[in-house]
């Protein structure tokens, strides 16, 4: 099976670890992974912050660039319901608008292939055993738009419990949101800083040494925090989890490399 | 847009700052904290039980969906039958399209019966409009008979949630609180009173009890409105309501036209949802419902005021008026992150959370710093729609209202069609996501982006200084890696090579 | 122009963009969901309801009719109230071994006169097992509304399973919308200080439900 692999321009720019992490656990799967060149933004910061029109040249981009493909699989809950839950919306909104079907059926054909990386590996592969070995304590974070737009359910729980040496325990106040938000970090910074300072509480008290999360947004702003709050824990993407194989070296930096030195 | 907007009563009201700066100040309030987080985490819990407990949840909260859904698309035509029903039923109905007329209206119903006060129950519609402060600008004194509107009104404090107006006060604040206002207003707060719940639910036993006992007028809002019967729904707990309801002579209901439901047949969804949904009860412990007058039992005269007050407005917005679903039941401030944090205060408004921040920037406009700032006050995190028992799907709302703030367009106010201009102090961000979109449309220009930013990375500090310490002053910033993704994957053939 | 028509206009312009429909409202939309929760028998069905009355804190008491007056007696005995209220239907015999003096509901009684009566004796419309509820329609057992609202105690006789009703909707459509109704599921109580519940303010702060049965052998309707 060919899969196109959608990174996300986040993932792209600031975590290209998680990139190859999911490079190497589809390989390992026997998935033929595409990185599309072309592929940017999904454009949900632009359409959650109320530029929707702004959105719209990326949406068309994005189903440009991904139509093609069989399956398009991207390492992020959030970018994967802006795909599957908004250009649907968008379509319609534009046809409200007077603009007729055009925006609506350029993206439609992506809609439906697009899955976010767990739901790829448990509905499509059926795996949940990925053959990863990671012999650490983890605690699981559900961010809210894979919880909730997607509904992954607990297929990220699935997939960690079956991976070797992991030690899975439960986070105090699970669903609630961490307090990321996109553009709300900022636009709301101290509710969004006391929302964190809470989450990053709650993983401290599971006794874990890693926070795992399928979106490396919402794992950017715990992070922070909790380099902030000098705690022990590091923030790591599923994706990173399940690359990992015994006797192999982690794949993620935040998780081995050392400190470069900074000006 | 300028001047008078609906919802605007006659005397101006306070202007609240955006809700960012309002939400400072109570972040940083420990107190305030602990009260919210130990109210909200407590009821979250039960509501969630009070659910499981029905199997066809899912089917209640779709059949609530559509009711409504069908009765504001047919508005007209239910409003009439209600008109209709209730006058039949020995009930007067009277039309308020703003606040002000609304007020006017009361305020001389209640003149008209020589009383120079009332009893009130609690209701969102008449504190929308201010009724309370146009009744004192008449001379009229008016009571809140509700616990928490009790609170509220001793404490000279502002309402922080829909249905626990109090919230934000814990038992040791309301001891204090009745102790030294309650002979202010009448009866005293028993001697040795104790901050214990029991206590304090006693001393307003005691303190309103005169007042229920001799009030000849009485004034409500309504949880529904049916119009094939003209009935009217109250739903409570303490019994302050049926006291209102029953007692007085004359009787004056304010309610929101979007309260309507077509049958009585309908009550049996809402009946069901509201309760478990908002004290996360199987049934609160009073409900009342009238239709019109009867003789020898309750209030001799019956007014209904039904109000529209911006609702109008909103329903002509076809992504926003699914907010006039609403059933007032506040589950989504209990679960609301944001809302636990900043406190009902900072939404500038008697509707606070999720539901205030979609509903108040449509009832008044997104013209003030507080209304057009309330659409940004969520993460989108979408638990307020999750637990609404009509579906209504918050986050998509707030977007859309973040739009209308952004890049104006196309609203109704007042019943007639006006274009919003953008908002001024989103320019630089309008500029920031339109380079954005350049850039994200031109492949080749993210990548040298991406490659200035990995080679100069050494440089990159962990904090930043001006509009950047919104993110650096409580998080650090992500160091960005020597090279991004696609350079590796080109480098290595899509690790390919790298794996050789 | 009135504001009626204001409103009604702007109504009917905030709707223009909405394709017409003449679905008529019965077949509108779905109602998927049940008529009632679970499948019970008759007596469980009575069951459930004493035990989402005592739930919510009401007193619940089981008796047979020739016991009743007895019940009622001993009820009003613990309280020792020197007045109770009793709405003009109330069967005569119910209240036949009772002591304290009888104030009958009357119009002219001025609510001041009613804080002076302890407690109250009445019949009711229905019950509702699934939410623990009684309903009132100000029936002849039943009186006014006020008169089982000042009194602090009130002793509200439910014949099972005749009166039970299993759900809310089975509720409502055997209740009569024209006539005043008062649900009432347990005493008193509010949620306002932190949001947890406490019992007693301003309406009945004792509820006894008396439920008798035997009166009558037929189903519990549904």
């Amino acid at each position: 099976m060919r899969v196109a692999l959608f990174l996300t321009c986040v993932n792209d720019t600031l975590y290209p670890d998680t990139g190859r992490a999911v490079v190497k656990l589809l390989t390992r799967l026997g998935v033929e992974v595409d990185f599309p060149m072309a592929q940017t933004c999904c454009g949900q910061a632009h359409y959650n912050t109320g530029y929707r029109h702004e959105a719209e040249p990326l949406a068309r981009h994005f189903s440009d660039v991904f139509g093609e493909y069989e399956a398009i699989v991207t390492p992020s809950g959030s970018c994967g319901a802006m795909v599957r839950e908004l250009y649907p919306r968008m379509g319609e909104r534009a046809r409200a608008e007077g603009r007729g079907d055009t925006l609506a059926a350029t993206l439609a054909p992506v809609v439906p292939k697009t899955y976010e990386l767990t739901e790829f590996l448990v509905d499509v592969l059926g795996v949940t055993d990925v053959g990863a070995y990671y012999p650490h304590k983890v605690t699981y974070h559900p961010t809210c738009h894979g919880l909730r737009s997607l509904g992954l359910g607990d297929r990220p729980l699935k997939l960690l419990r079956a991976v070797k040496g992991l030690e899975l325990v439960e986070l105090p106040g699970a669903d609630e949101c961490c307090g990321f938000g996109g553009t709300f970090a900022v636009k709301n910074a101290d509710v969004s800083a006391a929302m964190g300072a809470d989450k990053v509480r709650n993983a401290e008290s599971t006794g874990a040494g890693v926070l795992c999360a399928a979106d490396n947004s919402c794992l950017m702003h715990i992070g922070g925090t909790m380099a902030r709050l000098h705690t022990e824990m590091r923030p790591v993407h599923i994706a990173e989890i399940l690359a990992a194989t015994e006797g192999a070296t982690e794949v993620g930096t935040r998780a081995v490399t050392e400190e470069e030195p900074r000006a | 847009m300028s001047g008078t907007f609906v919802g605007m009563p006659a005397f101006p009201p306070p202007v609240y700052p955006a809700f960012p700066v309002a939400a400072h100040e109570a972040v940083n309030n420990q107190t305030l904290r602990g009260n919210l987080r130990h109210a909200t985490h407590t009821i979250r819990a039960k509501r969630a039980k009070a659910v499981a407990e029905l199997s066809d949840w899912a089917a209640l909260r779709e059949a609530g969906k559509q009711i409504k859904d069908h009765t504001l698309r047919h508005l007209d035509r239910y409003l009439l039958q209600l008109e209709e029903s209730v006058t039949a039923a020995g009930g007067i109905v009277h039309w308020a399209a703003d606040a002000d007329e609304a007020n006017r209206i009361v305020t001389q119903l209640v003149q008209e019966t020589g009383e120079s006060e009332v009893v009130k129950v609690k209701s969102m519609a008449t504190q929308e409009i201010g009724l309370n402060e146009a009744l004192e600008a008449a001379g009229i004194r008016a009571y809140e008979t509700d616990l928490a509107e009790l609170i509220v009104q001793l404490g000279k404090d502002r309402p922080s949630h829909i249905l626990v107006p109090a919230i934000h006060r814990n038992r040791g604040e309301i001891r204090e609180i009745f102790v030294r206002e309650m002979s202010e207003w009448g009866r005293p707060a028993p001697e040795g009173l104790t901050d214990s719940p029991a206590e304090l639910a006693e001393a307003a036993r005691l303190h309103l009890r005169e007042k229920f006992l001799r009030a000849k007028v009485g004034i409500s809002g309504a949880n529904f409105m049916v119009a094939d019967t003209g009935t009217l729904v109250v739903v409570e707990s303490e019994g302050n309501g049926r006291m209102c309801l029953t007692l007085p002579e004359t009787l004056i209901s304010v309610v929101g036209i979007e309260k309507i439901v077509p049958t009585w047949q309908d009550l049996e969804v809402f009946l069901q949802t509201l309760p478990r949904s908002s004290t996360a009860e199987r049934m609160n412990p009073y409900t009342s419902t009238w239709t019109g007058t009867t003789d020898g039992d309750g209030p001799r005269t019956f007014h209904l005021v039904l109000l529209d007050n911006g609702r109008t407005d909103t329903l002509a917005d076809e992504v926003g008026r699914q907010a006039l679903r609403c059933i007032r039941c506040s589950a989504c401030l209990n679960v609301c992150p944001v809302y636990e944090r900043a406190g009902g205060h900072a939404y500038g408004s008697v509707y606070p959370g999720p539901i205030g921040a979609i509903l108040s920037p449509q009832l008044r406009g997104t013209a003030s710093e507080i209304d057009a700032s309330l659409p940004y006050a969520s993460s989108l995190c979408g638990a307020c729609y999750e637990v609404c028992p009509v579906a209504i799907d918050i986050p998509e709302v707030l977007v859309h209202l973040r739009e209308r703030v952004v890049e104006g367009g196309p609203v109704t106010r007042e019943g007639n069609k006006v274009v919003l201009q953008p908002a001024k102090g989103h320019a630089a961000e309008r500029a920031a996501m339109r380079a954005a979109r350049w850039t994200f449309t031109h492949p080749g220009a993210l990548r040298t982006g991406q490659r200035l930013a990995s080679r100069t990375r050494r440089f990159h500090p962990r904090t930043l200084p001006g509009p950047g310490k919104a993110w650096s002053g409580t998080r650090d910033l992500p160091a960005v890696p020597a090279e991004p993704f696609r350079d590796w994957w080109q480098r290595t053939n899509g690790g390919k090579d790298e794996a050789k | 122009m009135s504001s009626r028509e204001r409103i009604l206009g702007r109504v009917e312009r905030a709707l223009a963009d909405v394709p017409r429909d003449d679905t008529p409202y019965d077949q509108a939309f779905a109602r998927g969901y049940l008529r009632e929760h679970g499948d019970r028998s008759v007596e469980q069905t009575v069951e459930l309801l004493a035990e989402n009355l005592a739930d919510y804190r009401a007193i619940v008491h089981r008796t047979d009719p020739e016991e009743l007056p007895y019940l009622i007696m001993r009820l009003l005995a613990q309280r020792g109230p020197q007045y109770v209220l009793v709405p003009p239907g109330l069967p005569p015999e119910w209240m036949s071994a009772a002591d304290p003096t009888r104030v009958h509901d009357r119009a002219v009684s001025t609510p001041h006169e009613l804080d002076k009566v302890e407690s109250v004796v009445t019949g009711c419309a229905i019950a509702i097992a699934e939410t623990g509820t009684i309903v009132l329609d100000g029936g002849p057992d039943q009186g006014r509304r006020r008169i089982t609202l000042v009194p602090d105690h009130h002793i509200c006789v439910v014949r099972v399973p005749d009166q039970v009703v299993s759900s809310v909707p089975q509720a409502l459509q055997r209740l009569d919308p024209t006539r005043p109704l008062t649900w009432i599921s347990g005493p008193s109580a509010t949620s306002d200080i932190e949001l947890d519940r406490v019992e007693g303010v301003h309406g009945p702060r004792t509820l006894e439900v008396v439920l008798v049965s035997g009166q009558a052998s037929a189903e519990v309707n549904s």
